[in-house]
C-alpha cells in the first residue's frame, strides 16, 4: 500500500528530475558556443581545418600574439577606443541621470510634472530613428571621426533617469536635505557630497549597464567612424566578417571575438550578483 | 496640496522653504535637457524633415535636396520591378525572426520563473542558474553573430561535426537556406534574451502577496488552478510589460543579422530587416529615403511606446502614492 504522501514525494522527484534536466539544457545552450569560441581560440588554422574538437589545443598564445599583432585589424587599439568611449559614457550616465533625478526629486519648481511626463514618454524611442538627423548633424558640424557624439548624448539617459528617480524616492528622505541646508551646504555641495554617496549602489549597477551597451554599440558609432585608427571593437569585428574569408588564419578570427567580449566577460564573473540584481530594479515591479 | 492631508503643523515653514529653493531644480536639470535637444530633439525634428525631400547622391553628384511631400512614403510603398513592396517584406522579416525567438523566449521564461519561485520544488543552485542564463544578454550582439558565422560556416566546426555523424550532405550549407538563417537569428536572440525575462517576471511572481497562493491552495486548488487563477492575471501587467518592450527591441533588430549575413539578408534578402533597411540608405547616403523609413519605425516604435509608458507611469503613481500613505502613517 502506498499512501498519498509517498505517491506525493515520488511525484515531486520526477518534477524535479525534469525541471533540473531542462535547466542543465539550457545551461548547455548557453555556454557550448562559447566553450567552442575557447576551444577554437586555442587551435592553429590547420586544426580548425581538421573539423571539430571540444579539447582545447597548445596554441592559445600563438593566436593572442597573432591577433594582437594584426596589421590589417588593429584590435588593442580598437579596445582602447571602445575602453575610453565607455568609461566615459558610463560616467557622464550615471552623474547626470543622478542630478536630474535629483533636480525632479528634491525640487518642486514649477512645470515639474511636465518636464517628467516628457522624459517617460521619450524612454522607449530607440536611437535608430533619430540617427538620420543626428549623423547628418554631426556631418555639418564636422564632428564625424570624433568621440564627441558618442559620448555626450549619454547625458540624456531616459532608463538611467528613471532608475535612478526611483532608488531616490526608496532612500534619500528629503528631511536630509534641509538638514544639510541648515547646516549651511549649498545645493549643489548637497548633492555631490551627501546625496552622491546614498546613491553608490545605485550609480555602480548603471555603471556597468552604461558600460556594457557602450561596448558593443554598434549601429551608430558604424555611421560615425571611419577613420581606421578611431573605430571600436564592434566595428572591428563586423569588418571581420566582410573581410575576405579564405585568407583568414581562422585562430585568429576566434581570439578577435574573444578579445571583442572579454573585458564584458570578466566584469560580468566578478559582478554577475549585483548586475542581476540591477536587471529588476528598472523595470515594472509587482 | 496632497501634504496638507496629513495636517502637520511644520508644513507651512516647509513650504515657505521649498519655494525659496525651487528654482534649484532648473539647474539640476538643464544638462539633461540641452543634450537631449541638441543630440535627440533635433535630430528627430531633422530626419522628420528630410523624408519630405529628395536627397541622395548619384555616382559623384547630390541630387536635392528638393521638396517631394510624401513621395518618399509614396516610393517607400510602390512594388519594385520584381513586384515586392521592400518594406512589407523587411518588416515581415523582421516581425518572423523576432516571433520564432520570442515564442521560446516568453515560454521558457515564464516555466524558469515559475519553477524558480516554487517553493515545492525548491530548486538549489539558482545562483548558478541565473548568472549562466543572463551571461548571453551582455555579450556584444556583433561578437556573438560573428561566432555563430565562423562555427556554422562551411569550414566551421558544426558543419564538420554534423558531416561526420552523416546528419547533413558535405554540400550544404548553413547560409544558403532561409529557415536555417533565420532559425540562427532567432536563436540568438533568443539565447541573448530568455535569462533577462527570466529574471524579470521571476522578480514579478517574487512580488505577488504569498498569502495569496497560500488561501488558494487552502480552498483546494491545485498547481495548475494556482497558475492560471492567481499567478497568471497578477503577473499580467509585468508580462505585457516584457511582451511590449521585447517586441521595441525586435524592431530594432539589426546588428546580429547584419553581421550574420553581411548586411544582405542572405539568402534572397529574407533575413534583411527593417533598420538594416534604414542602415543602408544611410550608408549610402539616401537621406529622403532613410528619412521616410525613420518616421515608419518611429510612428511604430512611438505607439508601442506609448503603452509602455502608460503602465509604467501608472505603476509609478502607485508606489508613490502607497509610499506617501506609509509615510502618512509614520507621521
Amino acid at each position: 500500500m502506498i499512501s498519498d504522501n509517498t505517491k506525493g514525494k515520488v511525484k515531486l522527484t520526477v518534477l524535479r528530475i525534469i525541471v533540473y534536466a531542462i535547466l542543465a539544457f539550457l545551461v548547455f545552450l548557453c555556454l557550448f558556443f562559447f566553450y567552442l569560441m575557447i576551444v577554437n581560440s586555442s587551435r592553429s588554422n590547420a586544426q580548425l581545418a581538421s573539423g571539430f574538437t571540444l579539447l582545447p589545443k597548445e596554441n592559445f598564445f600563438t593566436n593572442l600574439k597573432n591577433a594582437w599583432n594584426d596589421a590589417s585589424i588593429n584590435i588593442p587599439r580598437g579596445m582602447l577606443n571602445s575602453l575610453i568611449i565607455a568609461l566615459a559614457t558610463a560616467v557622464l550616465t550615471t552623474y547626470f541621470s543622478a542630478l536630474t533625478a535629483y533636480g525632479i526629486h528634491a525640487y518642486d519648481f514649477k512645470g515639474k510634472r511636465l518636464v517628467f511626463t516628457f522624459i517617460m514618454a521619450v524612454m522607449m524611442i530607440p536611437a535608430q530613428v533619430s540617427a538620420l538627423g543626428f549623423v547628418q548633424m554631426m556631418n555639418e558640424l564636422d564632428l564625424t571621426n570624433n568621440y564627441i557624439p558618442l559620448i555626450i548624448p549619454g547625458i540624456a539617459a531616459p532608463v538611467v533617469f528613471f532608475y535612478m528617480k526611483q532608488y531616490m524616492e526608496s532612500v534619500l528622505p528629503l528631511d536630509l536635505i534641509a538638514a544639510a541646508r541648515i547646516d549651511g551646504s549649498g545645493e549643489f555641495h548637497t548633492f555631490n557630497f551627501i546625496v552622491l554617496p546614498l546613491l553608490k549602489p545605485a550609480i555602480a549597477v548603471q555603471m556597468i549597464f552604461s558600460f556594457v551597451s557602450s561596448w558593443n554599440n554598434y549601429f551608430i558609432p558604424a555611421l560615425l567612424l571611419d577613420k581606421a585608427e578611431l573605430k571600436t571593437v564592434p566595428i572591428m569585428i563586423a569588418q571581420l566578417r566582410s573581410a575576405d574569408y579564405s585568407k583568414f588564419d581562422m585562430g585568429k578570427v576566434y581570439m578577435f571575438i574573444l578579445l571583442a567580449i572579454l573585458p564584458v566577460l570578466i566584469t560580468y564573473i566578478l559582478l554577475s550578483k549585483s548586475i542581476i540584481k540591477g536587471v529588476t530594479a528598472g523595470s515594472v515591479k509587482g | 496640496m496632497k501634504k496638507h492631508a496629513n495636517g502637520s503643523g511644520r508644513l507651512p515653514d516647509r513650504q515657505l522653504k521649498s519655494v525659496s529653493y525651487a528654482k534649484w531644480g532648473y539647474f539640476f536639470i538643464i544638462p539633461f535637457f540641452v543634450v537631449y535637444i541638441c543630440f535627440t530633439l533635433v535630430p528627430q525634428f531633422l530626419t522628420i524633415y528630410n523624408s519630405f525631400f529628395e536627397n541622395y547622391r548619384d555616382g559623384l553628384n547630390e541630387i536635392g535636396p528638393n521638396y517631394v511631400g510624401l513621395d518618399n512614403y509614396e516610393t517607400l510603398f510602390t512594388a519594385d520591378s520584381s513586384g515586392t513592396i521592400r518594406i512589407l517584406k523587411y518588416t515581415s522579416n523582421t516581425m518572423v525572426m523576432w516571433f520564432i525567438g520570442a515564442l521560446p523566449q516568453f515560454v521558457i521564461a515564464m516555466l524558469l520563473a515559475i519553477f524558480f519561485t516554487s517553493a515545492r520544488l525548491n530548486i538549489k543552485g539558482q545562483g548558478f542558474f541565473k548568472t549562466v542564463i543572463y551571461m548571453p544578454n551582455l555579450i556584444m550582439a556583433a561578437a556573438f553573430s560573428m561566432l555563430f558565422f565562423t562555427l556554422f560556416s562551411r569550414v566551421g566546426p558544426i558543419q564538420a561535426l554534423l558531416v561526420e555523424k552523416g546528419w547533413i550532405d558535405a554540400s550544404f550549407d548553413f547560409f544558403s537556406h532561409r529557415i536555417t538563417v533565420r532559425g540562427m537569428i532567432a536563436m540568438m536572440n533568443f539565447l541573448m534574451w530568455f535569462g533577462n525575462t527570466t529574471i524579470v517576471l521571476m522578480a514579478g511572481i517574487m512580488g505577488i502577496d504569498q498569502s495569496l497562493f497560500e488561501s488558494a491552495t487552502l480552498d483546494g486548488a491545485n498547481a495548475w488552478q494556482v497558475f492560471f487563477r492567481v499567478t497568471l492575471p497578477l503577473l499580467m501587467p509585468i508580462f505585457v510589460y516584457c511582451l511590449i518592450t521585447a517586441m521595441i527591441g525586435g524592431i530594432q533588430m539589426f546588428d546580429v543579422p547584419q553581421v550574420l549575413t553581411k548586411g544582405n539578408g542572405a539568402p534572397n534578402e529574407t533575413t534583411r530587416t527593417l533598420v538594416m533597411y534604414l542602415n543602408g540608405y544611410l550608408a549610402n547616403k539616401n537621406y529622403g529615403m532613410a528619412g521616410a523609413i525613420s518616421v515608419i519605425i518611429f510612428i511604430v516604435t512611438g505607439a508601442l511606446g506609448g503603452v509602455v509608458y502608460r503602465m509604467l507611469s501608472a505603476q509609478y503613481k502607485d508606489s508613490s502614492r502607497q509610499r506617501r500613505q506609509r509615510k502618512g502613517d509614520v507621521i
